[in-house]
């Protein structure tokens, strides 16, 4: 098989992914993005290392061991994703990355002296999100 | 690759043309047994699945509904799984199967449900950021694509061998060599699941509390330190039905095999001596082939030794707690490598990927 | 011991104490008193023992040297003459005078502890001025002189009177100190030593390059610390300080080092005829001025300061014909009556609960009330007026005598002309002297109106020294003027029968026509009321002071001045009156010379600062500031808008690398 199909396939799944997590605005689609590209990766894992395997007579099959890591890694990560979701729509109402701007400079923050204020603010707003 | 040469010099002729091709593939002048434009049966199916998977993840990451997106996302991953197939990764198709489409979508369709997505068409699903995503996206893409085709447009994939990824290659692989980043991995997953349940503890400790009274208090930190403490204090008691620990004899009684027979001369023989007769069918397939890679690199080994006594100490500590129901092989893993025996070697790279975090 | 070890420890002893004091005045407030008032006596027993065996022989040299610092070395040295043994006796006579008095005045002052250590650090440092024979040692006498006045005529800092007093001495005396600094480098340069035998030991071989010079620079100086005209105007104002510090600064310490360090360094001056006409005509304009500004002043306390700038002005008139001998004799008898004037006068302020003359004219019986202070202030003011037998009247003859002898044709040490500006400043000048003495007598002791309210008797802490004070001011001029020539230079300090007559007559007649003007004028005090008395008369003399001297201004209209047409002082300086009370204009001169060129200066500064310099600065800072904004703008936090970004970064960044190491 020609290398390249599963290695323009990935690539092209990266992107896609890469277009998720970059455009949609619910949190959980954008995990579902970053799934997408953790896919891709492994494709590519797995084409290289049956073509290593072959070719090069690799016998570590270290291609297919970390595409199996990947997969536990990304259990792992969708389960804290989930988690850490939840907790901010619980804190927030809401699961949507554009509106959780917290780090954002604020609009009234002008001058040099408003700087304090604002970051008084800014904290009092967290410590809002916190509560 | 001198003992595959020296032994391809002994035994005579015929074992020249092996070692001949094998050389030609790794250079890629064996170009002309294939035809760029005449696709062979796998090919096609190949590039059919993965218009397939490729159109899936397109609509899941463009569909305005929610759910759908989800399942859209099923569909992908499952051609994912058929792609593996295709390339004769069987064991991990499976697992792609069992894990992404079993249970990572599920847990997605439940991270949905909890967040209260809205069901049917969502006009803002997607964020005012798309046009530069979109532009990122394209360019990127065709950045990768140019590089990779530029790079493996004579690269061939010869499928016609024994299979690179049957579970039992897997296996032996896993077992055999990547030992020590499977068992810290498992350490990872606990952590994972310890941590998801600090953070959806600690959600439903917020909630118990009236809301009004942590909004009055100018933080709400008095609390997370009890929720912190609490979770700690039932460390020990989760672990115990750890699902991942659960699983572990499975895979323990296969690691504690493996590491006895590719080290005969490591300490491993105390801890389990019945393990010594058991597998004798991965001893001859482990000798045969992979000379190799204990070979190349004998420098290496008493650096990584070294290395792989930190990573070992890391977790060693930590898995001393959850350890009890069937975790003898995992402290006989991390005996067998302290003393920096062969094994040792091939585990740095994945061993310190898991380290890392 | 030896005499150089006593001589060491007269200095030493005062400071120990101020040290001691400044360190326990807080913990240990029983300790304050004996360890202000011990060692200053101690002090004074030694510099009595230091005179007695020096005894106006040899002088007692002694010198070591700390550590060489460089092409002129640096040395402790002491020179003990009969000059300084002589001015340290009388200095601890004073400090100890004003020592024991201070506890009584200040009795419940809080500030007591810190006032009294530093009066023993002033003493200190004008006795180490004194003996050294070292002038950079002797600069550091001068120095804490100058910042103890600063510490102590800002006693009442309550007060804006003493804040600006405090200031004003202190800037006053460091403008004068600046061209002594260099003075003295110019001096040390030309003879390349700081000891002052060393140095006269040139000056006597002609070694001087710049006399003319050397002499003014060091003139500013001691114009400065002795208040000679021109820059005597702190003098009067110090006058806002406790009466204690008063005395002390005018009778013996800081207004004195600059006629001693000039009568110490005589021959310096000598050798430049311009600089003792200069110094002549100084002493003209000092004394003159101060005897009419005297006449003037409601203040009691601010006569008795142009008192001494006149008195001063004597010395330094002495000193221009070159006779340091009359100089310090007048030094030292002025020291005495003049300590005793002022601390009689806080004596009287107290139980007046006043200090402007005018108040005290419409008061019946004040002398009753404190008969210790109105016999020894007559004394003192007869010896102030040079009346014989009192001591002012030798010290002042014998300097008239040195004029006298000059003018009339030996002038081997001083040019002719200083003799004669001199001989006739001093004798208006003793009219004057005597004019106000009797001003200040009649109109503070002989008022006609309401009696006088009773405070009970002074402290017996302040009326012992007053008569301790009047020996020395009824009989020093008499007994020592024999005496004194072994321990000077030896010139003669008789009185000549010229200038006696002359003296004694100018001032009888200043008496008796300042007599006549009152008899005159006391008549209209009736129909003029006038006056304030303090609030707290039951409160110590220090209190009383402090609220006469914040009450003047408001009540008078001036610090200086009241308008009271029973003053015999109008009468006699008719138009000049109104000038004398301010001081001639002096301080507006000096305003207009000096503060407000500077204070333009500081606005002109300050517009550059604000306008220009911050335009720049603001102007810098625009640009980052225009950055800073666009790049604020950047921070939406959306953490998508980062990614995008930073994926855009790295796929532009990835295809530069590719295209680099393909060599496209």
């Amino acid at each position: 098989m020609h290398l390249a199909y599963p290695a323009v396939l990935a690539a092209l799944l990266f992107c896609t992914g890469l277009y998720g997590v970059l455009a949609r605005r619910n949190a959980i689609l954008v995990l579902m993005s970053v799934e997408l590209m953790l896919n891709a990766v492994n494709l590519n894992l797995v084409a290289f290392d049956v073509w290593l395997s072959e070719a090069a007579q690799d016998t570590l099959h270290s291609g297919q061991a970390l595409t199996l890591f990947t997969i536990a890694i990304a259990a792992a990560e969708i389960g804290i994703g989930l988690a850490i979701v939840l907790a901010v729509h619980r804190n927030r109402g809401t699961s949507d990355i554009d509106k959780l701007r917290d780090t954002a400079e604020g609009p009234e923050a002008d001058g040099p002296d408003s700087d304090a204020a604002a970051a008084q603010a800014d904290r009092a707003g967290k410590a809002e999100a916190a509560a | 690759m001198t003992l595959a040469v020296a032994t391809a010099a002994v035994a005579g002729v015929t074992a020249a043309a092996p070692a001949h091709t094998a050389h030609t593939a790794l250079t890629g002048a064996a170009a002309e047994t294939h035809g760029f434009l005449s696709p062979t049966g796998v090919e096609i199916a190949f590039l059919l699945v993965g218009l397939v998977t490729f159109g899936a993840a397109l609509v899941t990451v463009t569909t305005r509904q929610l759910v759908h997106a989800a399942l859209w996302l099923v569909v992908a991953l499952g051609g994912l799984a058929v792609e593996y197939l295709l390339l004769t990764a069987e064991f991990i198709a499976w697992v792609q199967v069992l894990i992404y489409v079993g249970s990572v979508v599920v847990l997605l369709l439940f991270g949905l449900m909890l967040t209260k997505a809205p069901i049917g068409r969502s006009p803002d699903a997607d964020s005012g950021n798309r046009w530069a995503a979109l532009t990122v996206a394209v360019a990127a893409a065709a950045a990768l694509v140019w590089v990779v085709v530029d790079a493996f447009r004579t690269t061939w994939i010869d499928l016609d061998g024994p299979a690179a990824g049957s579970t039992a290659v897997t296996g032996a692989s896993l077992f055999q060599n990547w030992v020590l980043p499977f068992e810290a991995l498992s350490v990872l997953l606990l952590a994972a699941l310890v941590g998801a349940i600090v953070l959806s503890r600690k959600a439903k400790a917020e909630s118990s509390s009236p809301p009004v009274n942590s909004r009055a208090t100018p933080g709400g930190s008095p609390t997370v330190p009890n929720s912190r403490n609490h979770s700690i204090g039932r460390k020990g008691s989760v672990s115990g039905t750890d699902p991942v620990e659960a699983t572990s004899p499975g895979k323990a009684t296969g690691s504690a095999v493996a590491t006895s027979q590719a080290n005969a001369t490591s300490p491993v023989k105390a801890i389990s001596p019945a393990n010594t007769t058991g597998p004798a069918v991965p001893k001859p397939a482990s000798q045969v082939k992979p000379a190799s890679p204990a070979k190349p690199k004998p420098t290496g080994s008493a650096e990584t030794a070294t290395d792989l006594a930190e990573v070992a100490s890391g977790p060693a500590d930590v898995t001393s707690v959850p350890t009890e129901p069937g975790s003898g092989p995992a402290e006989a893993a991390a005996d067998g490598a302290e003393p920096g025996s062969s094994p040792a070697e091939p585990a740095t790279g994945p061993a310190k990927q898991e380290g890392a975090p | 011991m030896t005499t150089t070890t006593l001589a060491v420890l007269v200095p030493l002893l005062p400071f120990l104490g101020a040290a001691a004091g400044l360190l326990l005045g807080r913990t240990a407030p029983g300790f304050v008193r004996p360890l202000a008032v011990l060692p200053t006596l101690t002090a004074l027993v030694l510099a009595a023992l230091v005179a007695v065996r020096q005894g106006g022989d040899q002088a007692v040299d002694a010198h070591t040297e700390l550590t060489p610092t460089g092409s002129v070395p640096v040395e402790l040295a002491l020179h003990i003459d009969g000059f300084a043994a002589l001015v340290a006796v009388l200095v601890g006579l004073v400090a100890t005078c004003v020592q024991i008095y201070s506890t009584g005045y200040l009795r419940d002052d809080p500030r007591y502890p810190s006032y009294a250590a530093l009066v023993s650090l002033f003493t200190s440092a004008m006795l180490l001025v004194v003996y050294s024979g070292d002038l950079i040692v002797l600069l550091v006498g001068w120095e804490i002189m100058g910042i103890c006045s600063y510490f102590l005529v800002g006693h009442y800092w309550e007060t804006p009177e003493a804040r600006a007093a405090s200031i004003k001495a202190f800037l006053v005396t460091k403008l004068g100190d600046v061209p002594f600094l260099i003075g003295l480098f110019a001096l040390a340069t030309d003879t390349g030593s700081f000891r002052i035998t060393t140095i006269l030991g040139a000056v006597a071989h002609g070694g001087l390059d710049h006399p003319t010079l050397i002499a003014l620079l060091l003139l500013a100086g001691v114009a400065g610390k002795s208040a000679q005209f021109p820059l005597h105007t702190w003098l009067p104002d110090a006058m806002a300080g406790p009466t204690p510090v008063s005395a002390l600064i005018h009778a013996a310490t800081m207004v004195a080092a600059g006629v001693y360090f000039v009568a110490r360094l005589l021959p310096v001056f000598e050798a430049s005829r311009a600089a003792m006409v200069v110094l002549a005509v100084m002493a003209a304009v000092t004394m003159l001025g101060s005897g009419l500004a005297a006449l003037a002043q409601d203040d009691i306390k601010r006569v008795l300061a142009y008192s001494t700038i006149g008195q001063l002005g004597y010395m330094t008139g002495a000193l221009a014909v070159g006779d340091r001998s009359a100089a310090v004799f007048h030094l030292l008898s002025h020291g005495a009556f003049k300590a005793l004037l002022f601390l009689a006068a806080g004596v009287v302020i107290h139980a007046a609960g006043t200090n402007s003359l005018a108040a005290m004219s419409r008061m019946h019986g004040l002398r009753d009330r404190i008969p210790d202070a109105y016999w020894t202030m007559t004394v003192a003011l007869l010896a102030l007026a040079a009346i014989p037998p009192f001591s002012g009247f030798f010290s002042k003859e014998s300097v008239l005598g040195a004029a006298e002898h000059v003018a009339t044709g030996h002038t081997g040490h001083a040019p002719g002309a200083a003799g004669w500006i001199t001989l006739v400043a001093g004798l208006l000048t003793a009219v004057l002297t005597a004019a106000y003495a009797t001003r200040l007598w009649l109109l503070a002791f002989h008022g006609q109106g309401v009696e006088a309210a009773d405070h009970g008797r002074q402290p017996l802490t302040m009326t012992v020294v007053l008569w301790v004070l009047a020996v020395p001011s009824l009989a020093l001029g008499g007994f020592a003027y024999r005496s004194l020539p072994d321990w000077f230079d030896g010139h003669d300090l008789t009185p000549t029968l010229t200038t006696s007559v002359l003296g004694t007559g100018v001032a009888l007649v200043g008496g008796l026509v300042t007599y006549a003007a009152w008899r005159h004028t006391s008549a209209l005090a009736a129909r003029a009321p006038l006056g304030a008395v303090a609030a707290h008369p039951e409160g110590d003399a220090g209190l009383v002071e402090a609220e006469a001297i914040a009450s003047h201004a408001p009540v008078y209209g001036d610090v200086a001045y009241a308008p009271d047409p029973s003053d015999p002082g109008r009468l006699l300086l008719g138009p000049l009156h109104r000038h004398a009370a301010v001081g001639f204009h002096l301080d507006a001169v000096y305003a207009a010379l000096f503060v407000r060129p500077v204070q333009a200066g500081a606005s002109l500064v300050r517009f550059l600062d604000r306008e220009v310099v911050e335009t720049y600065v603001r102007g810098a800072g625009a640009l980052p500031r225009l950055l800073g904004a666009a790049v604020r703008r950047a921070q939406t936090g959306n953490v998508q808008t980062y990614v995008s970004a930073l994926l855009a970064g790295t796929v532009v960044l990835a295809v530069a690398a590719l295209l680099v190491a393909t060599g496209a």
